[in-house]
């Protein structure tokens, strides 16, 4: 590539997350100086380019959005961007901090906060997709190296990215792991979680935990069924769905529990 | 406008780069003086001490992860033995080995991202680490390669590098095998020859001027470099257990930032955790290796100005590779992955160090495993009061320095404290008690 070529310039946004995702880039160790070659980091704040100004080809969007700046924030960002990738559950789904949409916000605030009028914050965490269009999600709880390299390349060559949206159970038949549910009793969310992380818990002897979010058109209800067979009761079902991506459509809507636990009163 | 700017200069940052996170700095002078310094921190807050709240006792070492995606091991290692304090367990032996090789490989990659891609640039005059690759890109490519030679020990034991899946309250789903620990050895040797290189380079930069007397706050054991338990110390040999840390450190909610500051409670008021802590506290359990690089370069206990902090990260990265490679050689695989930890009703303690310093959890547990309260005292809160006292002198001592320059050095002086922003967002909450007994909880 000659300098006579325009470089297309990327930028990384940070919302609410814990910067595991864009961490993910710079984790690419090999790739990253040829990254910066082929394309211009225009603005990535954790990685000292912090002059935001004009436009972006590129944006990697993190986190979710949570309070009234963020709004204003992510319509200048999509307004800014040609393309905008959202990345990471909390951008896709909301995020482990969506599990306030079930409960009341002001209570939360309470409970970590002293001078909760100190804080400003939304009643929701919702995912970028709520409020902008985007153009692609990549997800994860964190996303997957290889496929934050395969976006870049695919948006470099102008094609789309080779991304699955199988369950993960494929990727444990191609990897050749022993179904841990079958063999082992063991819960797994892998026959409704998308795959992308090659199928990592299985691979560890656990059950897959559902990072990647819900695959295209799960069979949750039956998953339902299946779970609560393998000895977990109703709280167990409900926690087990609600976590990372809890607010995504598809875990959403995994039913509370009937017996709602007793909290407060300590031993 | 109407009124008139005062007679003096304000500088700020609006947008801290190269730290994890979301923050903005605040200098106020007038005639000459400082009059008012403040770290602001805008990162929303996350609520994860609430929704940790109904959740099994199981669950924290995954959920407390995602504070922070640079230190998730930190999460979980301190989840982890407050959840088995509760339950009156004690993971040891090769158990307890592993949980160290694994925090070793934290303390490799997250140490050698901030001295290479986030620290490096500002003694050397860059922008960034991009554009010192520029320049330098030899230097850069060190770093890299040390970086994923941490992030693969990670990975192997842990399962990957960001949000291990392999941890567990009472230990690991899966050990690793023969074959996997006998390819680490190889490139823990390798990463230890980078990691004395590193502090060599380090070593040589232009530290700045500045000298602090914050008290030093750390973990202690008597038979390694504490990473994983042990007493707090602190370095007028007061000490007391982690349970303890609550009685010692008071938190208060200010308005500038979602981070609570953390002091003291007796007269001594701020202190510091991290790298320079443990290296005063700690040095003469760092392992050989470590200490002769460290007197090579000239850097020993004594060190106070925290612009040095670079070369004791450094130090503490040959500490860590060799720690690495001990703990390799001296394991025998245990029976199983993990030993069973029964449920009780009860209050559990658990403090380990984070690459950035102390990372304290408490969980009040019922009799099923149900967590009724979650308490997480991050580093960089603890550090917060302590980085503003450092600006307040560095300004005064450079007040005629130009602007751009000044604000330049404050904001290399932040990084001297690596602070992760995004887990500065949840901490003590003193009045969780009263809300607690109340009942009135979430549900």
């Amino acid at each position: 590539m000659t300098a006579a070529v325009h470089r297309p310039r990327l930028a990384v946004w940070k919302f609410a997350s814990c910067d595991g995702c864009q961490l993910t880039l710079l984790d690419c160790e090999d790739e990253l100086l040829a990254v910066a070659d082929a394309v211009d980091i225009a603005y990535f704040l954790e990685a000292g380019r912090p002059t935001d100004e004009g436009t972006y080809d590129l944006s990697l969007v993190e986190g979710s959005i949570t309070t009234e700046d963020d709004l204003d924030r992510i319509r200048d960002v999509r307004a800014r961007s040609r393309a905008l990738v959202t990345i990471g559950a909390c951008a896709t789904a909301g995020g482990i901090q969506a599990l306030r949409n079930f409960a009341d916000v002001r209570e939360f605030l309470s409970v970590v906060y002293a001078q909760p009028r100190f804080i400003s914050t939304l009643d929701a965490a919702t995912p970028i997709s709520a409020h902008v269009p985007v153009d692609l999600e990549l997800r994860g709880c964190p996303i997957s190296k290889a496929q934050l390299l395969e976006v870049i390349e695919a948006y470099l060559h102008g094609r789309r990215p080779a991304l699955p949206r199988a369950p993960v159970c494929l990727e444990c038949k191609q990897r050749g792991v022993t179904c841990v549910m079958v063999a082992h009793g063991t819960p797994c969310l892998g026959p409704v979680t998308q795959a992308g992380c090659g199928a990592l818990c299985p691979a560890y002897h656990r059950g897959c935990y559902g990072c990647y979010g819900p695959a295209e058109s799960p069979n949750t209800a039956a998953m339902l069924v299946e779970l609560e067979r393998l000895g977990l009761d109703r709280d167990d079902v409900h926690r087990f769905f609600h976590t990372f991506n809890a607010w995504a459509e598809g875990f959403r809507d995994v039913p509370p529990p009937d017996v709602r636990v007793e909290i407060g009163g300590g031993p | 406008m109407t009124h008139r700017p005062p007679a003096g200069r304000t500088l700020k940052v609006d947008a801290l780069a190269r730290v994890e996170g979301e923050g903005a700095l605040y200098v106020e002078t007038r005639d000459g003086a400082v009059v008012d310094v403040q770290l602001k921190i805008y990162e929303p807050p996350r609520f994860f001490e609430a929704f940790l709240r109904g959740r099994s006792y199981t669950e924290p070492p995954d959920i407390t992860a995602r504070v922070c995606g640079i230190c998730p091991v930190a999460y979980q290692m301190s989840a982890c033995l407050a959840i088995e304090d509760a339950c009156g367990v004690t993971v040891g032996g090769p158990l307890r080995d592993l949980r160290r090789l694994l925090y070793c490989g934290e303390w490799i990659e997250s140490h050698t991202l901030h001295i290479y891609l986030l620290h490096a640039p500002d003694f050397l005059g860059y922008e960034s680490a991009v554009d010192l690759a520029r320049d330098r890109r030899d230097l850069v490519e060190t770093g890299l390669e040390l970086k994923k030679l941490g992030n693969h020990l990670v990975e192997v034991i842990g399962g990957r590098a960001v949000h291990p899946v392999n941890v567990r309250v009472g230990g690991f789903y899966r050990l690793p095998t023969l074959r996997e620990r006998r390819s680490l050895r190889g490139e823990l040797e390798r990463a230890r020859d980078l990691a004395v290189a590193t502090v060599r380079v380090v070593a040589g930069f232009d530290a700045p001027d500045l000298t602090h007397h914050h008290a030093y706050l750390a973990l202690s054991r008597p038979d390694e470099y504490a990473v994983m338990g042990g007493d707090v110390l602190l370095d007028d040999g007061t000490t007391f257990p982690v349970a303890d840390v609550p009685r010692h450190v008071v938190e208060e909610h200010v308005a500038h930032s979602t981070a609570l500051h953390a002091h003291l409670a007796d007269e001594r008021g701020e202190y510091l955790v991290g790298p320079m802590a443990r290296f005063a506290l700690g040095f003469d359990r760092l392992r050989p290796v470590a200490r002769e690089i460290a007197a090579e370069v000239g850097i020993g206990p004594d060190e106070r100005n925290p612009f040095r902090s670079i070369v004791v990260r450094a130090v503490e990265v040959v500490h860590a590779c060799d720690e690495a490679l001990a703990l390799l050689d001296a394991y025998a695989e245990p029976d199983a992955p993990a030993v069973e930890v029964p449920p009780r009703a009860g209050v559990g303690h658990g403090a380990t160090e984070a690459p950035r310093g102390l990372l304290y959890h408490r969980y009040e547990l019922a009799d099923d495993g149900t967590v009724l309260d979650a308490v997480m005292m991050p580093p960089t809160a603890q550090n917060q009061p302590g980085i503003e006292h450092d600006l307040f002198h560095l300004v005064e001592a450079n007040i005629d320095r130009p602007t751009a320059e000044l604000t330049a050095l404050c904001e290399q002086a932040i990084r001297n404290h690596d602070p992760c922003i995004s887990c500065a967002t949840h901490f003590l909450d003193l009045v969780i008690e009263e809300v607690g007994d109340d009942g009135g909880v979430v549900g």
